[in-house]
């Protein structure tokens, strides 16, 4: 379970700028929920998913994972449990080192980095069987760089790879807005099949609300730092596209547009 | 014709000798500014801390082998005091390596207590007894020449392993891409220490073995290390950038040789000796434009 509890959050304090993000922010994800998370641009959608991995701290606010406050955890030790992947597909993959030597690293995840060989060859098969689930053909290319990879190929990797190893948390920071609309519904699919395998509780940041509609066991609708709408279960099954779009327009008729 | 041709031999041989023994530091500057990504400056401080490090001792009657070892160390410290001030006091890359640079040009001069210090008449690892009762008299000239390129040959394979090691894959990983390296549950600033202190003891010992070739140390030897083994590894990575069977390893020291070769014609061709750090600089210029080095590099704050 993942709790968070009255965070807050200030961007430039003390200066001009001076921005609130959070002001008592709370929210709490059980195990195994796919949370997918909409928000107009500034809503703090990618600042949550910062706030849970410890990217940038917070000013107050506790941030209970199975009971235990990691906010003053910094944020490598945080990872050791939580898989992400990001809407820049160039960052979950190293460009200058190849596909191999990219499983390699991602596989040793929670182990010591010590000095033996960086690639163990009994475990080049289990790569290649794990790339043929992708059907991208990656399985044949082991010794080229992922640099050459295309934008999809490469995100498909880095789902694989923040995968590989048992994580408990999945954070997906807008992972298919780069890619073009027949590779986001490729990498969508498969996001679902490995979520659904290791039981993931994922958290999904999208732009694309029928993925938020058709994809997950909870949608959060965020507006300026709250949480404006928040459906599971039954409602959230019956949710339609149109009916978070009628929430878009809602606010920015309040907001007097 | 004889004559031109005995010229022409030791010539060769002495950008060799120049070209394996800075080799070594262009491995250490490989190190950061290739694979770390980190413009490290404090190379001009480690190089002669090498030296230093090695006549003092030379002169105490410590083996000169030995010497070599903590000279690689007392590289290593500097190196690791410089990732120290950049991760933990989070001052910029670049700073860093200034601050040390700056530093280490007092500490050297502590440690060798003087601007100059000559060993001509002591054993180096060049000329010392057992090579005078072993080496026959026909391979004499040659002794530094072979001695140089087996120990370069040693730390480049050595590097070689090591880069392929899970250790020296997070390595390559933090250069290319840090924030992959924090996916992975591991401390960035750690291993950017490690790496800044593996590179720093091989300049240190770059620098080291320099002193014990050439005879003495001097306090100035350092200034311009960063532009030659900068040169060394550009001229190397991108002369056989298409050539993959070549290492990028063996490219810098190639590079490296290349390196000295274009600095010995020009001084060869009737330039002053006191022009030296000039044509370095010149030289890397014209490296720099020709190659216009463009790398692939992923932002992390996308």
């Amino acid at each position: 379970m993942l709790e968070l509890r009255n965070i807050n959050k200030f961007y430039n304090p003390g200066t001009i700028n001076e921005m609130c993000l959070f002001d008592g922010f709370n929210l709490t994800i059980k195990d195994q929920e796919f949370v997918s998370v909409v928000g107009s641009n500034g809503s703090g959608k990618t600042s949550m998913l910062n706030i849970i991995c410890g990217s940038i701290p917070i000013d107050r606010g506790r941030i209970i994972i199975n009971n235990k406050d990691i906010a003053n955890i910094p944020e490598f030790k945080r990872c050791r449990h939580i898989g992400r992947v990001y809407q820049n597909p160039s960052m979950g993959t190293c460009p200058n080192m190849t596909i191999l030597e990219n499983m390699s690293l991602a596989d040793n995840k929670g182990k010591p980095f010590n000095l033996s060989r960086g690639t163990t060859k009994s475990r080049i098969d289990y790569y290649r069987g794990l790339l043929r689930s992708l059907n991208l053909g990656l399985e044949d290319k082991l010794s080229i760089q992922v640099g050459s990879l295309s934008g999809g190929q490469r995100q498909a990797m880095s789902l694989l790879m923040s995968t590989m190893t048992p994580i408990e948390f999945l954070i997906l920071d807008e992972h298919t807005a780069a890619l073009d609309p027949k590779t986001a519904e490729v990498i969508m699919e498969l996001t679902d099949k490995i979520v659904k395998e290791k039981k993931l509780t994922t958290i999904m940041v999208t732009h694309n609300l029928r993925y938020a509609v058709e994809y997950g066991s909870r949608l959060i609708m965020m507006h300026q730092g709250n949480v404006i709408l928040d459906k599971s279960g039954e409602e959230k099954k019956n949710m339609k596209v149109d009916d978070i779009l009628d929430k878009f327009t809602q606010i920015s008729i309040e907001l007097g547009n | 014709m004889a004559e031109f041709l005995v010229f022409l031999f030791n010539f060769i041989l002495g950008v060799l000798e120049e070209g394996f023994a800075y080799a070594i530091m262009a491995l250490g500057v490989y190190i950061t500014y290739k694979i770390l990504d980190f413009p490290d400056l404090s190379v001009d401080g480690t190089f002669p801390l090498g030296g230093a490090v090695a006549v003092v001792l030379i002169i105490a009657g410590v083996n000169p082998v030995l010497t070599l070892f903590i000279s690689f160390l007392a590289g290593a410290l500097a190196g690791t005091i410089a990732g120290l001030i950049h991760v933990k006091l989070k001052v910029r890359d670049l700073f860093s390596g200034i601050i040390m640079m700056t530093a280490l040009y007092s500490i050297n001069l502590r440690i060798a207590g003087k601007s100059n210090v000559a060993i001509f008449s002591k054993d180096t690892i060049f000329e010392n007894s057992f090579l005078e009762k072993y080496i026959p008299d026909s391979l004499k000239p040659y002794i530094t020449v072979i001695l140089l390129f087996i120990i370069i040959l040693i730390l480049k394979l050595i590097l070689d392993f090591y880069l392929n090691t899970k250790s020296g894959y997070l390595l390559r990983a933090i250069g290319d891409n840090p924030t992959l390296v924090t996916s992975l549950a591991v401390d960035k600033g750690k291993i950017k220490i490690i790496g800044l202190a593996l590179a720093n003891g091989f300049v240190a010992l770059s620098g080291a073995i320099y002193c014990q070739k050439s005879g003495f140390f001097e306090i100035s030897m350092g200034t311009g290390t960063m532009t030659i083994g900068l040169a060394s590894v550009i001229i190397g990575t991108n002369l056989f950038r298409k050539v993959s069977f070549i290492k990028s390893t063996t490219a810098v020291i190639i590079g490296s040789l290349l390196y000295k070769l274009c600095v010995s014609i020009a001084i060869s061709l009737g330039m002053p000796a006191s022009d030296l750090k000039l044509i370095t600089a010149i030289l890397f210029l014209g490296i720099l434009v020709i190659s216009s080095d463009r790398k692939r590099k992923v932002k992390s704050n996308a």
